[in-house]
């Protein structure tokens, strides 16, 4: 029904899709398989008519597509199912879909509206009450929504984005049952993912991405999950990690998680009796496909978020109930990806932002010792060999690589003994990326402990001292430096493999 | 930019200038419509107000204003919307009437200190429960205050109506007149009280907090972006009942300032407003000390006109309102982005 040729895309200097080819049928589940990154979410972009490709066709019941936007996406009869759904929550079920669809009479027939609903839901196995309010659903529901709403329209190709990463493993079950009755009645369906199993489960056909390209593809009843996963993750990466740095100076636990828990709200992952240790002068790695809880388990050590069970230990002492600031008295110092959001205030300068979360070090009367401030900071960006920017301006005159530098400047400014690095690196390019690793490296040999969280597993395998990996809130493996191999973490990521260490 | 390269101080100023003429130039179409004869008017206005008397009452509008526009300023840098000035300003009047009532025989050296902070806590404690509620993330801190304004003259009639009803006043229960030593000391055989002098200090202390001292800075942090403040210690929870219970005293002093320094007792129509005006003022000053002042003087010589013009012109007071209103719109339509 529909087949992509030689589809390419450049972002700047990423090549996010290369020559890629893809078709699908009729009838069939086909499975989108690839780490982050991969170039699933371009792929997905371009058939849907988001975005323009740079080379190549699509075509469409044989015949060549325009593809400029999602409206004529639509019109071919292309729809899509997005991780953040598009439903308005204070409306019904059936006001939602009906906004929808292009072609309602200026009078609407709510009742008809509600009819197909109910003839569709009947059909599909997607049941939901037209008359509700969506913010009355469950997420799963309102999936079934957002595929009704797409049937409505008269859509025959579909295409779900990581469609699972926000449903309970039994709404899984019965989204693979609506797959199985759409497949019955000739729709085509594209699943984009990362989790293993579930293509293993549902799919007919397989087509493997790998840093844009296409990396294999496999009919029915042929893939095994040995070689998706090696085609997925490749062979790269395995060796010994490469720096010739010395084995972790002692053996001083830093920072301590036992057994600790905390709840999740609303969309956030549910963090489930972490036991982990982190010791002076090592980095510790944290591995896992997007969404397994690696922001909030940032935050849970941060001490952003109470918790539910279990106590964090810092340096020997209890730490469970210690507030931010305390923690960040005591040489915790946090690198988030989007300084802008997390680490950064817009509406300040330069100088303002420096001072930010320094606690009490630089009280002077009723305001702060601006001079000395000044002077650490200084000092703190020729350690880093960074140039030091202007202060006066606003930071948000600052570029990307620069606001970063701001920020890690501050942050190792005093010498920090544990530095949360949230996906440090993520949104640089590649020299500002290469020089916060670096900093990074330099800080753990000076003694500090470094909590690497990060999605890039070359990042983990260049930087980490031991390497965890994080799935669905729960810690489901540890691995000693040297002794991981690609494919091993990739199983325990996509939820593949049986649990290992910890 | 391309706009002039004028001093922040300059530009703003010039933005307040443009307010007056346009406010000016308004209220003569105004009055014109109304078959007036605006010259008239202005001069009518401006002979009552260059009077000693007519100038002193400028003074004594301006105190509950500069207050209460101190109390929507404060909490904005946190980001928090405080539209309760009125209601706190009551509450402020309330709690200082307790004072005065239960202490009658206390000197004034006790007495003016005592229901002074207790008009500041009056109007503390009635902000700081939206405070407590927003900073529980529980219900959105503007429709909090707002409703509050609601309650708070209720609980003033309760108290007139009953325990605190002054014998033989029926037609207008009030409360019993306060004790001498509980009024705010009055200038130069005026109205002018000491209201003023605590207003200017109120000022004066809310610039030297939000643009000296580092909570200033860190207000500024949460209101720029409270989830990286939180995450860099800031204990933003903290800030947020602190901030709105500061505010919310503020406007319990303007409270207490009428009770005590014009209206001698406790009545129900205390405050003709003072609490909206404020947040007028505050977000026509964008929150700026200076602006506060300027707005608040200019805000009194508004409503003195409406007065004025009512025995005069047999204006209705109405006409003030439509302009205030007219007023708003104006800067709201044409603000600075990023301005507070």
């Amino acid at each position: 029904m529909l087949s992509a040729r030689g589809i390419s895309k450049r972002y700047g200097a990423l090549l996010a899709n290369d020559g890629i080819d893809l078709s699908l049928n009729g009838g069939e589940v086909h499975a989108l398989l690839g780490e982050n990154g991969a170039g699933k979410s371009t792929l997905s972009k371009i058939l849907y008519g988001y975005t323009r490709p740079d080379a190549g066709e699509i075509l469409v019941g044989g015949k060549a597509a325009r593809l400029r936007s999602p409206r004529e996406a639509r019109a071919l009869g292309i729809g899509m199912v997005f991780q953040n759904f598009m439903l308005i929550p204070a409306l019904t079920v059936q006001e939602n879909i009906a906004l929808f669809l292009t072609d309602l009479p200026a009078i609407l027939d709510q009742e008809a509206v509600a009819r197909r609903i109910r003839a569709y839901g009947a059909r599909f196995g997607l049941q939901v009450d037209p008359h509700a309010p969506v913010r009355q659903l469950s997420v799963g529901d309102r999936q079934k929504v957002e595929i009704l709403k797409l049937l409505l329209a008269e859509a025959r190709i579909l295409i779900f984005d990581e469609p699972t990463k926000v449903l309970a493993p039994h709404e899984i079950e019965g989204l693979f049952q609506v797959f199985a009755a759409l497949k019955a009645e000739g729709y085509a369906i594209l699943f984009i993912t990362h989790k293993l199993r579930e293509v293993i489960a549902c799919a007919d056909r397989i087509t493997v991405l790998r840093q844009g390209r296409v990396a294999g593809g496999f009919g029915p009843g042929e893939a095994q999950v040995e070689t998706l996963v090696k085609m997925m993750f490749g062979e790269r990466g395995g060796e010994e990690p490469t720096a010739e740095t010395p084995v972790p100076a002692g053996t001083r636990p830093l920072l301590e998680l036992r057994g600790a828990s905390a709840q999740g709200v609303g969309s956030e992952t549910t963090l489930q009796g972490l036991n982990l240790t982190l010791h002076e002068g090592e980095v510790l790695g944290v591995a896992g496909v997007s969404g397994s809880g690696q922001k909030e388990l940032g935050d849970l050590i941060l001490g952003l978020r109470p918790l539910s069970g279990g106590s964090r230990w810092f340096r020997g002492e209890d730490a469970s109930s210690w507030s931010i600031a305390r923690l960040r008295e005591r040489g915790v110092a946090f690198v988030p990806e989007d300084p802008l959001a997390m680490a950064a205030v817009s509406g300040m300068s330069v100088r303002e932002n420096l001072s930010l979360g320094t606690g009490s070090r630089y009280h002077k009367g009723l305001s702060l010792d601006w001079r000395a401030l000044e002077a650490t900071m200084g000092a703190s960006f020729a350690a880093l060999a960074f140039p030091v920017p202007p202060l006066d301006p606003p930071i948000t005159a600052l570029s990307g690589g620069n606001l970063q530098r701001v920020v890690l400047a501050r942050e190792l400014a005093h010498g920090p003994s544990l530095i949360i690095a949230l996906y440090p690196t993520r949104g640089l390019d590649a020299r500002s990326a290469a020089s916060v690793r670096e900093l990074l490296r330099r800080a753990r040999d000076g003694g500090a402990g470094v909590l690497l969280i990060s999605e890039d597993l070359e990042e983990l395998a260049d930087m980490s001292d031991r390497l965890l990996v994080l799935f669905q809130g729960a810690l489901v493996g540890e691995f000693p430096r040297g002794s991981w191999r690609p494919e091993a973490v990739g199983h325990l990521m996509t939820g593949s493999g049986e649990v290992a260490g910890v | 930019m391309s706009e002039l390269a004028l001093r922040p101080f300059l530009r703003q100023a010039l933005r307040h200038a443009l307010v007056a003429v346009a406010a000016l130039a308004m209220f003569a179409a105004i009055l014109l419509v109304a078959g007036k004869d605006p010259l008239r008017a202005a001069a009518d206005t401006c002979r009552s107000m260059t009077t000693v008397y007519g100038f002193s009452e400028l003074l004594v509008r301006m105190t509950p204003l500069l207050l209460t526009a101190v109390a929507v300023a404060l909490p904005s840098r946190l980001g928090l919307i405080n539209v309760g000035g009125e209601g706190q300003l009551y509450m402020g009047a309330w709690l200082a009437t307790a004072g005065a009532l239960w202490f009658p025989a206390a000197p004034r050296w006790v007495l003016l200190p005592l229901v002074a902070a207790m008009g500041f806590l009056g109007g503390a404690l009635w902000a700081a429960i939206p405070g407590v509620l927003r900073a529980m993330k529980l219900v959105n801190e503007t429709i909090a205050t707002l409703l509050l304004n609601y309650v708070a003259p209720l609980i003033v009639s309760y108290s007139i109506f009953g325990p605190w009803k002054a014998p033989g006043s029926s037609a207008y229960p009030e409360s019993p007149a306060y004790p001498d030593a509980a009024l705010l000391p009055a200038f130069f055989d005026t109205r002018v009280h000491g209201g003023l002098l605590l207003a200017l200090a109120a000022l004066l202390a809310y610039w030297i907090l939000v643009d000296k001292t580092r909570w200033g800075l860190q207000m500024r942090a949460i209101g720029g972006n409270a989830e990286a403040a939180q995450r860099l210690g800031i204990p933003v929870a903290v800030f947020l009942v602190a901030g709105l219970a500061l505010g919310g005293g503020m406007a319990g002093l303007a409270g207490m300032g009428e009770a005590m320094g014009v209206h001698g007792r406790l009545r129900q129509g205390l405050s003709p407003g003072f609490g909206f005006t404020g947040f007028l003022i505050a977000w026509l000053a964008g929150g700026r000390p200076l602006g506060i002042l300027f707005m608040a003087f200019l805000f009194a010589i508004i409503t003195a006109a409406g007065d004025t013009l009512q025995i005069t012109q047999g204006l209705p007071f109405s006409v003030v309102n439509i302009l205030l209103a007219m007023i708003l719109f104006i800067v709201l339509a044409r603000r600075p982005g990023g301005a507070r």
